[in-house]
Parts: structure tokens; C-alpha cells; sequence
């Protein structure tokens, strides 16, 4: 197996240093894989997602993006570097217009490249391209989520990480979605999701790590955490219910 | 009523509208009400009024004032340097003073500290140059008349043109340029704009200088049309702020269009209501914005 894609270890995050939310959690993400990422509420997925996108400052462990250690650094330096990230919420700019979100997102490729990712993006998401003028904000929350993950695919990341990307939407639209992040992993990009909806991200993901109180509780395929009955007594249920509502 | 007022009108507007411009961005991009953004004004005002001194000293002799104008190319120079250096003076401002605060402190801190710069930095001008009124130039002008009524002087149409001018370029640059866009999206969502690759931190800089710069043009059209005195930005600070809150915090054609209201509302009470309640207009004007509509007229609310 080749060097993994992300590589967190004995991760302490959080926003104050006497009580972090992430205490001591590693994982390993080979390249073209997806990883889900879940656990109850208050585990720590957010903040652990946030603290390797470099928006929680990290108190110890480490994180590697490739050979690259990354811990700590900037977070407008992550995408260059190739790490893409979309936020549970507030993941475009309202007030921006579609074009505008996209245009702004590729001012880190270079000049010459720009062009052509843009009309890429156009091509896979033939929604966003219909609605180029609008306002980000008076898209509907599909659409906003579709942006987002366009925006951050828009400078061909090696790895993709979503926070919560069924948050919100109809179990309609969570299928849309996840059909795309398929869509997208067949293209070679490699993704990491945070999900409380635990059955549709085991559904996409090749496997999982489940978190409790920010450590690792269960890792293992999808399979395997489906069929495994402490986990299914943890988080299905909670998977059930936001089902239902 | 006599139309006159409108060119008056006008005239203080585009100040007031050019010296919001910075105060909506600051206001939007760092959220905090600054209230040494009057400083930069009186900074510009005096900083091209040093300049020109010098660069008449270094030629040695008079030089002629351009066409109809009251002023010759040492004043534009000294104008375009003044404007850099308040720039640079916003920067240093913020790198000594507000940045720190950011770090740890409270928006009402960094309001505060404002008060205290404000201060400080009105008292050094004061230092400098006494709080005797200057003036670029003793010439006088003749007024013409542009419409029926109405008269200006070739330095106010040249300051109504300028104006013209820094807004088109301001509206240009949010509106198609990276840097503007990315001042748009800092100022709606800093977290997510560090997300998809912007250098917060090189936003924030850019925004105090074009700030300061921007204050600096209204302080040479404020010096040219009227005087130059230490209180001058001070003065003209409830102004800025009514403008830019009537216009939407955070939107540039907002604050030049607020400031022309609150400019041509001002100038209208003096024939109406008497010139000892022109200060008072802008005030009344900020209340029943607050009130009635508290995001303004290009404001969207959160």
C-alpha cells in the first residue's frame, strides 16, 4: 500500500487547552478511499475535522497530509497544498454569486489552469452552470451544499473533507449528494466525511471510525461496522431518528 | 428654496461618501466601529499640506496653479503621497494597536481604543501644526454658474469629478477584481474565506490602506473647499458614520450614496431649520435608520 493520504496521530484539539474535545485520536486514509467518520454527538468529528483543516488550534499530536506535516499550519495554505474542506454550515459566501464563489475559489490555481477547472466544474455540476448569476444565498440548501463540495473540488484536491454534508437536507437530496461524492471518488479524489447519518455515510464509505468522548472507539469496513452490534446500539439509533425527522 | 444648496449639498457628500467607504469596509471587514477613521482624514489634509510646502521649498520658486484651479501639480503630488502615507499611518495603526487587541480582545475594546488613537493622534497634528486654520491656497475663486441658480467653483466640479472617478474605481475593484472579491467574502465569513484560500491577514491590510487612502482624499477636498483645522476629521466623523450605516455597513455605492444624503440633508436644514442645527441633521438622520431600517439601504439583513 502506498503512503496514506492523511495521516492524524494521538490528536489533542480543541478551544481551550484544559479541555480539549478531541483527546487522542488517530487514523490512517489511504489514497481513493472513503472514510466516514462517526460517533454521537458531542464525540469530537467536528472538531476534529476542523482542527486538521487548521480552524481548532491543536494541542499535541501530529498531521500529516503525504510526506507533509501540517499540523498547525495556516488554513489558506491547506488548499494549496491540497486538502479541500467544506464546513457543516455557512459553506458559501451568500452574498456572493455562484460565478463569483467558484471564480474567487480558483484564484489559488494558477492563472492558466483556471479556466479550464472552472468549466469542469460547470460540466459536473450542470445545476451550478444554469445558475452562474444568482446569489449564492438564494440557492436552495441542495444547491448551497452542491456549491460548496464544487468549490472545494474546483483546485483538484487530493483529499476531500465534508463536514456533516447530509446535514439539513432531505433524505432525497442526501442520496443526490452522496451519488455525487461516489462520482467524485471514482475521479481519483480521495474523501474523508464527518457524518451523524451514520447508515448513508457507511452506505458510500469503504470504512469508518467511530469516535466517543475524542478518542477511537471502533474502526473498521463498512460491513463490519454495520453488522457490529455495540455500534449499531450507539449510533443507529441516532441515525434512525434523524431519519424520521 | 434656493438651489444652491444642492451644489452645496453635493460637494460635502462626496467628502462624507469618501471617507465612509473606509469606514463601511473597516466596519465590515474587522467589525469594530473605528472611530480614529476621522484622524485619517485631518492626517491627509495636513500630510498634503507638509508635502506641498516641500515641494515648493525644493523648486524654489512659485509654481503657477493649473488652468482655472487654485492649485498647481505640487498639490496633486503631495496629495497622491499624502494618501499613501495615511494608508501606511492606518497600517501601522492597526499592526501597534488594533491587531493585538483582535487577538484576545472584545469588539468594544478595539471601539475604545479607537477613542484613545483618535486622541492621540489629533493631539500630535495638533503639535505639529498648532490648531490654527491652514490653507492650501489664499486665491479666490470665482464661481461659475452650471445650472440656473446653482454656482461652483473649478475646484469643487474638479472635486465632484474626482469622486467620480475613486467611486467607479472602488465599484470596480469589488466588483471584478480578486482582492475585491475576497474583502466581500472576509467580510461575510472570515473562517470560510480562510477555508477556500484567502490570506485573511493580507485582506485586513489591504482594507486599512485603501481606509486610509480614501480618508485622505476626502481631508484634501475638505482642505481645498474649506480649511484645514485638527478637529476637521473629528468633526466629521458622526457624518461618516451615519453615512455608511444608512448606505448598508459593508457596501461601497451604499456609503457614497448615504453620504450624498446626509451631505444634501445638511446643506437643505441650513435654509430651513437654520446652520446652527445643520450637526444635528446627520444624528437625526442615523437615529431613523437605526430605527426604521437598521441594515440600510444596500444592507442585507443577517
Amino acid at each position: 500500500m502506498s503512503a496514506p493520504v492523511l495521516r492524524i496521530a494521538d490528536l489533542v484539539a480543541g478551544y481551550e487547552v484544559d479541555v480539549p474535545v478531541v483527546r487522542g485520536a488517530s487514523m490512517e486514509i489511504a489514497r481513493g478511499e472513503i472514510v466516514a467518520i462517526l460517533g454521537p454527538n458531542g464525540a469530537g468529528k467536528s472538531t476534529l475535522i476542523k482542527a486538521v483543516a487548521g480552524l481548532v488550534p491543536i494541542f499535541s499530536g501530529r498531521v500529516h497530509l503525504g510526506e507533509r506535516d501540517i499540523t498547525g499550519q495556516k488554513t489558506h495554505d491547506l488548499i494549496r497544498h491540497g486538502l479541500a474542506f467544506v464546513p457543516q454550515t455557512e459553506n458559501v459566501f451568500t452574498a456572493l454569486s455562484v460565478a463569483e464563489n467558484l471564480a474567487l475559489a480558483s484564484a489559488v490555481l494558477p492563472r492558466a489552469e483556471r479556466r479550464v477547472r472552472l468549466d469542469a466544474m460547470y460540466d459536473f455540476f450542470p445545476d451550478l452552470a444554469r445558475q452562474k448569476a444568482l446569489l449564492a444565498g438564494r440557492l436552495s440548501g441542495g444547491q448551497r451544499q452542491m456549491l460548496a463540495v464544487a468549490r472545494a473540488l474546483l483546485v483538484n484536491p487530493e483529499l476531500l473533507m465534508l463536514d456533516e454534508p447530509s446535514a439539513g437536507l432531505s433524505p432525497k437530496l442526501v442520496e443526490l449528494v452522496f451519488a455525487k461524492l461516489r462520482e467524485i471518488r471514482e475521479s481519483g479524489v480521495t474523501i474523508l466525511l464527518v457524518e451523524q447519518n451514520a447508515r448513508a455515510a457507511l452506505a458510500i464509505a469503504d470504512r469508518g471510525y467511530v469516535l466517543v468522548e475524542g478518542r477511537n472507539h471502533h474502526e473498521g469496513t463498512s460491513a463490519a461496522l454495520l453488522s457490529d452490534s455495540t455500534v449499531a446500539e450507539l449510533y443507529l439509533g441516532s441515525a434512525r431518528r434523524a431519519a424520521t425527522s | 428654496m434656493n438651489p444652491q444648496f444642492f451644489a452645496d449639498g453635493l460637494l460635502m457628500g462626496a467628502m462624507i461618501g469618501l471617507g465612509a467607504i473606509g469606514v463601511t469596509l473597516t466596519y465590515s471587514i474587522l467589525r469594530f466601529a473605528n472611530f480614529a477613521h476621522g484622524e485619517f482624514v485631518t492626517w491627509g489634509a495636513y500630510g498634503t499640506l507638509a508635502l506641498t510646502g516641500a515641494i515648493g521649498f525644493a523648486a524654489g520658486s512659485d509654481i503657477d496653479a493649473i488652468g482655472p484651479f487654485s492649485f498647481g501639480w505640487p498639490l496633486l503630488i503631495a496629495g497622491l503621497a499624502a494618501a499613501i502615507l495615511t494608508g501606511l499611518l492606518a497600517l501601522a495603526l492597526d499592526l501597534i494597536l488594533f491587531a493585538r487587541l483582535r487577538a484576545k480582545g472584545t469588539a468594544i475594546i478595539m471601539v475604545m481604543a479607537s477613542f484613545g488613537a483618535s486622541m492621540a493622534l489629533r493631539s500630535l497634528c495638533e503639535f505639529f501644526f498648532t490648531s490654527a486654520p491652514r490653507y492650501y491656497s489664499r486665491d479666490i475663486q470665482i464661481a461659475i454658474e452650471i445650472l440656473p441658480g446653482m454656482r461652483m467653483t473649478p475646484d469643487q466640479l474638479f472635486m465632484i469629478g474626482l469622486t467620480a472617478v475613486l467611486v467607479a474605481a472602488m465599484h470596480l475593484l469589488m466588483t471584478r477584481t480578486t482582492l475585491g472579491r475576497s474583502m466581500r467574502a472576509v467580510s461575510e465569513n472570515p473562517a470560510l474565506s480562510s477555508v477556500v484560500g484567502i490570506d485573511v491577514d493580507r485582506i485586513v491590510r489591504a482594507t486599512w490602506l485603501i481606509g486610509g487612502a480614501l480618508a485622505a482624499a476626502a481631508g484634501v477636498m475638505s482642505g481645498i473647499v474649506v480649511q484645514i483645522r485638527p478637529f476637521m476629521g473629528f468633526d466629521l466623523l458622526l457624518p461618516l458614520f451615519a453615512a455608511a450605516i444608512l448606505g448598508g455597513i459593508g457596501s461601497v455605492p451604499g456609503a457614497i450614496l448615504g453620504g450624498l444624503i446626509v451631505g444634501l440633508a445638511e446643506a437643505a436644514a441650513v435654509p430651513l431649520i437654520g446652520a446652527n442645527f445643520r450637526a444635528a441633521v446627520a444624528f437625526l438622520l442615523l437615529t431613523a435608520v437605526l430605527l426604521l431600517r437598521p441594515a440600510g439601504i444596500f444592507g442585507v439583513r443577517e
